[in-house]
C-alpha cells in the first residue's frame, strides 16, 4: 500500500542503493576512462569483495576488519589482473578486451561457487549499526542509513584522490585525451596499474558493505554489473560526477518503482536509459574524450 | 573454406555440399562414438543461433551481450502459439517466432546502435536484462513466468503417403539438421553478397565505410535484424527440442554462452559457433560425467576460454585457417601469368568521372563561402571563401597548422562548419552527411591511411565501388557479388590506374607504405567522384615514389576536378596551375603557380621571414 512512511523508506532505500551503485560505477568508469578497457569482471569483483569480507568476518568477528579485507583483497586482485592479463590487451580491439574480462568474470564466479558452493552466506552488521533508528517521521534500519554515510565518505575519498592529487590529475587528463598524456612522458604503465587497483577496490569495498543487506551468492555481481552499466550510460562514460548522479538516479528509480510493482523496476530503469540515449547520447555528464 | 574472403574461389557450392554431407554423416559417426543424441541436437540449435550472431559479431564487428532477449522472444512466441493458443503448425509457429524476434530486434537495434563500441555492449546487456524481468513479471500470464511453457509439440508432416514424425533424440535430429542446413546456406549467400562485403568493411573501418558512401547505420541495423531472426528461430527450436520453453533462455548466461562459444569456435567463419558449441557441450558432458568434476565444469571451461582469448585470437577455426594459409603460401608455386597485370602499368585509360545528374558544362563545381571552424576558443579556419571551376586541378599549400585538413573535412562534410556554406554542383551541401556527399560525387583520400586492413586490395576497392553501383543502402542480401554489372571492370580499372593490379589478392597489412598510399587514393577514386580531394597524397614517400605518384595523379586528373593538399611545393607546382595558400586558418594568397612562387607573403609564411631582420 502506498503510504508516506513506505514512500519515505523506499526513498531512503533508493538513496542507499544509489550510493552503492555510484561507488561501483565510479570504479568502472575511471578504469574505462583511463585505460580504455570496459571491465566486465567488475561485478564479479564486487562479489569477491563480499566473500573476502565474509571470510575475514568469520575469522575475526570484526566487521571493520571485513571491510578492510574486502577492499584490499580485491584491490590487490585488480593489480594482479592488470599486470598478468589486462595490460596485454591495451593494443587489442575492444571486443577482445570485453571477451577476456568476461571470461575472467566467469572464472571468478565459478571459482567461488566451487569453493563456497551456491548456498547464500550472510554477514552481520556490527552491533552498533544493527536495529532500527527512529528518524522522527519514520523508522528505518540503522545499517542502511550507515551505508549512505559510508558510501558518501568513500566517494569523497575517491573525489579527493581524483581532484586533489597528482595521480588524479593524470587520470582526469587521460580521460580527456589519452594520447596527449602518453606523449607528456608520464609513466602511464604504472598509472594504469594503480587506477585498475583503485577501481577494483571500489567494487570490492561496495561488495562487503552490501553484504549485510543482501546475502552473498556467487551471482550477486551479475545484477549489480547490469545496473552499473545503466548508471554509466546515464551518467556518461568516464565521468566521475556522472557516475554519482547516475547512481542516485538509478537507485531511486529501482526503489520507487519496486514500491509500486517490483516487476517493472528494470523496465523503468531501461526507459530512463533509453530516454537519456535519445536526448543526450553522451550521457548526462559525459566526457568528450572517449567513444 | 575461408568464409571471411569476399571473393570465393571457383567451386561455388563446395562448402554447402560438404556441410550437407557432414550433417548426414554426423548421426552415424557420433552415435558410433557414443555421443548423446540430445547433446548433438542442442549443439545444432546453438550453432544455428550462432550463425546470426556471427554475422553480427564476426562480420560486422558488433559484440552484443544481449542476444538472449531475441532468442527468448522467438522461443516464447512460438511456444505460446503451439501450447496456449493451440496453433497446430510447428514450422509456421517457428517462422512467426522468427519474425517477431526480427521486429523486436529492429526496435532494440534502433536504441542500441545509437552508440558504438563498449556502449553498444553495455546497452545490449541492459536490454536483455529487461526482457528477462518482463518475461518473469508483467508477461507471466502469457509466458508462464518462472515455470516457462511446457508441452511444446514436435513437428510432424503428413505427406499423404507417409507420416513424418520427428520426436526426440536421433528422431528429431533430421529436422534440426535440415533447419541448420537452410540457415547456413542462407548465411553463406548473405556473406557473399554486396551487403556481406559492406558489413566486413564496417567491422574494419566504419569511418571509411561511411566516407566511401555506405549508410553504415542502416547496414548495422540490417546485421542486427538478421542476427535477431536467427536467434528467434533457434529459440523456437529450443522449445521444440526440450518439449518445454524455459525462462532461462532469457538469462544473461545464455548470451554469455553464445559469445564464448562463438569466440572459441572462431568468429567470422559462420561455422565457428557450431564448433564452439561442440567443444562447450561435449566438454561439459565429459567433465561432469567421466571426470566427475560436478559443479567445477564451468570453472574449467572459463579458464579454457580465457586462455584461448589470450593466445588463439581467432578461435579454433581461425587458427586452422591461419595454418592453412601459412602452409599454402609456403608451397605456393610462382604466380601464373596474370591477365590483370598484362595491361602495362600507367597505360590504363583515364577513368571517366560519373555524371551526377547535373550537366558537365564548365562553371563552378564547388563554392564555399565564409567557411569557419572553431574548436573551443581555437579558430582552425576563419571565413574562407573558395571556389573551384569544373575540370580544374587546384593545389592547396600552407605550413603545418594552417588548417588545410580541417578545411577538407568541412568540404566533404566530415566536420560540420561553425559558420559558412558549401555549394557543390549547385546544391547546398552544408550539414549533409559524409555518406550523402560521397554519393553526390564528392569524396577525399585521407592524410593518414584509412583502409580496410584485414581485407585484400581488391576487396578494399570493391567496397568503394559498391557504393557507386548500389547507392548508399540496398538489401540485395542473396545476390552474388560476382553478378553486379560493371563491378569487376570498375575495380580492375581502378587497380590498373594506381598500379596495384598485380597485388590485388594481397591483404592490406602486407602492403608496402607507398602501395598503401596508392590504395588510399584508389579508394577515393573507385567511387568515380566528379570532385576528388586528396589530402597529402605524397606524404611520407621517397623521391622516386613521388615522381611515380605525380604521374599517377596527372593521369587521374584527366576528365575530373581535383583539389590536392601537399607540403611538397615543387610537386604541387608541377601538378596544379592554380594554387590557394592557407595560413593560420585564412586564405593568404590565391593565384597562378608562378605568381604564388613570387609572392613575398607566401615566402614569409613558409620561411618565417627569411628576408627579415633575423
Amino acid at each position: 500500500m502506498l503510504s508516506w512512511a513506505n514512500f519515505g523508506s523506499q526513498l531512503f532505500n533508493g538513496l542507499a542503493l544509489g550510493a552503492l551503485l555510484a561507488l561501483i560505477a565510479s570504479g568502472l568508469t575511471i578504469i574505462y576512462g583511463t585505460l580504455g578497457v570496459l571491465n566486465l569482471a567488475h561485478g564479479a569483483m564486487f562479489m569477491l569483495g563480499g566473500y573476502a569480507g565474509f571470510v575475514t568476518w568469520q575469522a575475526t568477528g570484526s566487521f571493520a576488519a571485513a571491510v578492510a579485507a574486502g577492499a584490499l583483497a580485491v584491490g590487490v586482485l585488480g593489480i594482479v589482473m592488470e599486470r598478468v592479463v589486462i595490460r596485454f590487451f591495451y593494443a587489442r580491439p575492444h571486443e577482445d578486451q570485453l571477451l577476456v574480462t568476461f571470461g575472467l568474470s566467469i572464472v571468478f564466479v565459478e571459482a567461488v561457487r566451487w569453493y563456497f558452493s551456491s548456498d547464500t552466506k550472510s554477514v552481520q552488521a556490527p552491533a552498533l549499526l544493527q536495529g532500527i533508528t527512529n528518524m522522527g517521521f519514520m523508522f528505518y534500519p540503522t545499517y542502511r542509513l550507515a551505508v549512505v554515510g559510508i558510501c558518501a565518505v568513500a566517494l569523497l575519498a575517491l573525489f579527493l584522490v581524483l581532484y586533489r592529487t597528482r595521480l588524479g590529475m593524470i587520470v582526469r587528463a587521460g580521460i580527456e585525451d589519452s594520447v596527449m598524456v602518453d606523449s607528456l612522458g608520464i609513466n602511464v604503465d604504472r598509472v594504469f596499474m594503480v587506477v585498475f587497483g583503485i577501481g577494483a577496490m571500489a567494487a570490492g569495498f561496495a561488495g562487503i558493505i552490501n553484504a549485510p543487506i543482501v546475502s552473498l551468492a556467487p551471482e550477486v555481481g551479475e545484477q549489480i554489473l547490469v545496473q552499473t552499466f545503466v548508471v554509466v550510460v546515464i551518467g556518461g562514460v568516464g565521468s566521475f560526477p556522472g557516475a554519482v548522479l547516475g547512481g542516485l538516479i538509478a537507485g531511486e528509480i529501482i526503489s520507487l518503482t519496486s514500491m509500486v510493482n517490483p516487476g517493472y523496476a528494470y523496465v523503468m530503469l531501461f526507459a530512463a536509459m533509453t530516454l537519456v540515449l535519445m536526448l543526450r547520447p553522451r550521457g548526462l555528464l559525459g566526457a568528450k574524450g572517449r567513444e | 573454406m575461408n568464409a571471411d574472403r569476399i571473393y570465393t574461389r571457383r567451386r561455388p557450392l563446395l562448402v554447402e555440399a560438404i556441410t550437407a554431407i557432414a550433417l548426414i554423416a554426423a548421426p552415424f559417426v557420433l552415435d558410433w562414438l557414443g555421443a548423446a543424441p540430445n547433446t548433438v541436437n542442442r549443439i545444432l540449435v546453438w550453432g544455428l543461433f550462432g550463425i546470426g550472431f556471427d554475422i553480427l559479431f564476426g562480420y560486422t564487428g558488433l559484440l552484443s551481450f544481449g542476444q538472449s532477449a531475441l532468442y527468448g522472444t522467438g522461443g516464447f512466441v512460438a511456444a505460446y502459439l503451439l501450447t496456449r493458443a493451440g496453433f497446430p503448425h510447428v514450422v509456421a509457429a517457428l517462422l512467426i517466432g522468427m519474425v517477431a524476434a526480427a521486429i523486436v530486434g529492429y526496435l532494440v537495434g534502433l536504441v542500441a546502435l545509437r552508440r558504438t563500441g563498449i556502449y553498444f555492449a553495455m546497452i545490449t546487456v541492459a536490454i536483455a536484462e529487461v526482457f528477462y524481468f518482463v518475461e518473469f513479471n508483467p508477461l507471466a500470464e502469457w509466458t508462464g513466468g518462472e515455470n516457462g511453457l511446457p508441452g511444446v509439440p514436435t513437428p510432424r508432416f503428413n505427406l499423404g503417403f507417409a507420416q513424418l514424425d520427428f520426436t526426440s533424440g536421433w528422431s528429431l535430429y533430421p529436422f534440426l539438421a535440415f533447419c541448420y542446413f537452410i540457415g547456413i546456406v542462407l548465411a553463406l549467400r548473405v556473406v557473399r553478397s554486396p551487403v556481406g562485403a559492406v558489413l566486413r568493411a564496417i567491422r574494419e573501418n566504419p569511418l571509411r565505410a561511411a566516407a566511401v558512401g555506405h549508410d553504415v547505420h542502416a547496414y548495422k541495423l540490417t546485421a542486427f535484424v538478421i542476427a535477431a531472426a536467427y536467434a528467434g528461430f533457434a529459440g523456437g527450436l529450443l522449445g521444440v527440442l526440450q518439449a518445454f520453453m524455459p525462462p532461462e533462455a532469457f538469462t544473461f548466461e545464455t548470451s554469455g554462452q553464445l559469445v564464448m562459444q562463438t569466440a572459441i569456435g572462431g568468429r567470422g567463419t559462420l561455422f565457428g559457433p557450431l564448433v564452439g558449441a561442440s567443444v562447450w557441450l561435449f566438454l561439459q558432458d565429459f567433465l561432469q560425467g567421466p571426470l566427475g568434476l560436478g559443479a567445477a565444469w564451468k570453472l574449467v571451461l572459463g579458464l579454457v576460454f580465457v586462455v584461448l582469448v589470450c593466445f588463439l585470437r581467432q578461435g579454433i577455426l581461425g587458427g586452422v585457417r591461419d595454418l592453412y594459409d601459412f602452409v599454402r603460401r609456403r608451397s605456393a608455386a610462382p604466380a601464373a601469368p596474370d591477365e590483370w597485370v598484362s595491361a602495362r602499368r600507367g597505360v590504363a585509360p583515364p577513368m571517366p568521372a560519373r555524371q551526377h545528374g547535373s550537366n558537365g558544362a564548365p562553371g563552378r563545381i564547388l563554392e564555399a563561402k565564409g567557411l569557419t571552424k572553431h574548436y573551443g576558443g581555437v579558430a582552425a579556419n576563419e571565413g574562407i571563401d573558395f571556389a573551384v571551376e569544373r575540370g580544374e586541378l587546384r593545389g592547396i599549400i600552407g605550413p603545418n597548422g594552417a588548417g588545410k585538413s580541417t578545411f577538407f573535412k568541412m568540404l566533404t562534410c566530415e566536420v560540420e562548419p561553425t559558420a559558412g556554406r558549401i555549394v557543390f554542383e549547385g546544391r547546398d551541401i552544408t550539414g549533409m552527411s559524409v555518406t550523402d556527399v560521397c554519393q553526390l560525387g564528392l569524396t577525399k583520400s585521407y592524410q593518414v591511411n584509412q583502409l580496410f586492413n584485414r581485407l585484400t586490395v581488391r576487396e578494399n576497392v570493391t567496397i568503394a565501388a559498391l557504393a557507386t553501383l548500389r547507392g548508399k543502402f540496398r538489401l540485395d542480401l542473396l545476390r552474388s557479388l560476382l553478378r553486379i554489372p560493371g563491378l569487376e571492370e570498375q575495380v580492375r580499372h581502378t587497380l590498373e590506374l594506381v598500379g596495384l593490379a598485380g597485388r590485388r589478392d594481397t591483404p592490406v597489412a602486407e602492403l608496402a607504405y607507398g602501395e598503401k598510399r596508392r590504395l588510399e587514393v584508389a579508394l577515393a577514386l573507385a567511387s568515380s567522384p566528379s570532385l576528388l580531394l586528396l589530402d597529402e597524397p605524397l606524404a611520407g614517400m621517397s623521391p622516386r615514389e613521388r615522381v611515380e605518384t605525380v604521374q599517377l595523379l596527372k593521369s587521374i586528373a584527366q576528365g575530373r576536378t581535383m583539389i590536392i593538399i601537399d607540403h611538397d611545393m615543387d610537386s604541387l607546382f608541377e601538378l596544379a596551375e592554380h594554387i590557394t595558400v592557407l595560413h593560420e586558418g585564412r586564405v593568404l594568397a590565391d593565384g597562378r603557380a608562378d605568381e604564388i612562387k613570387r609572392d613575398p607573403r607566401v615566402q614569409e609564411a613558409y620561411l618565417g621571414g627569411v628576408n627579415g631582420v633575423h
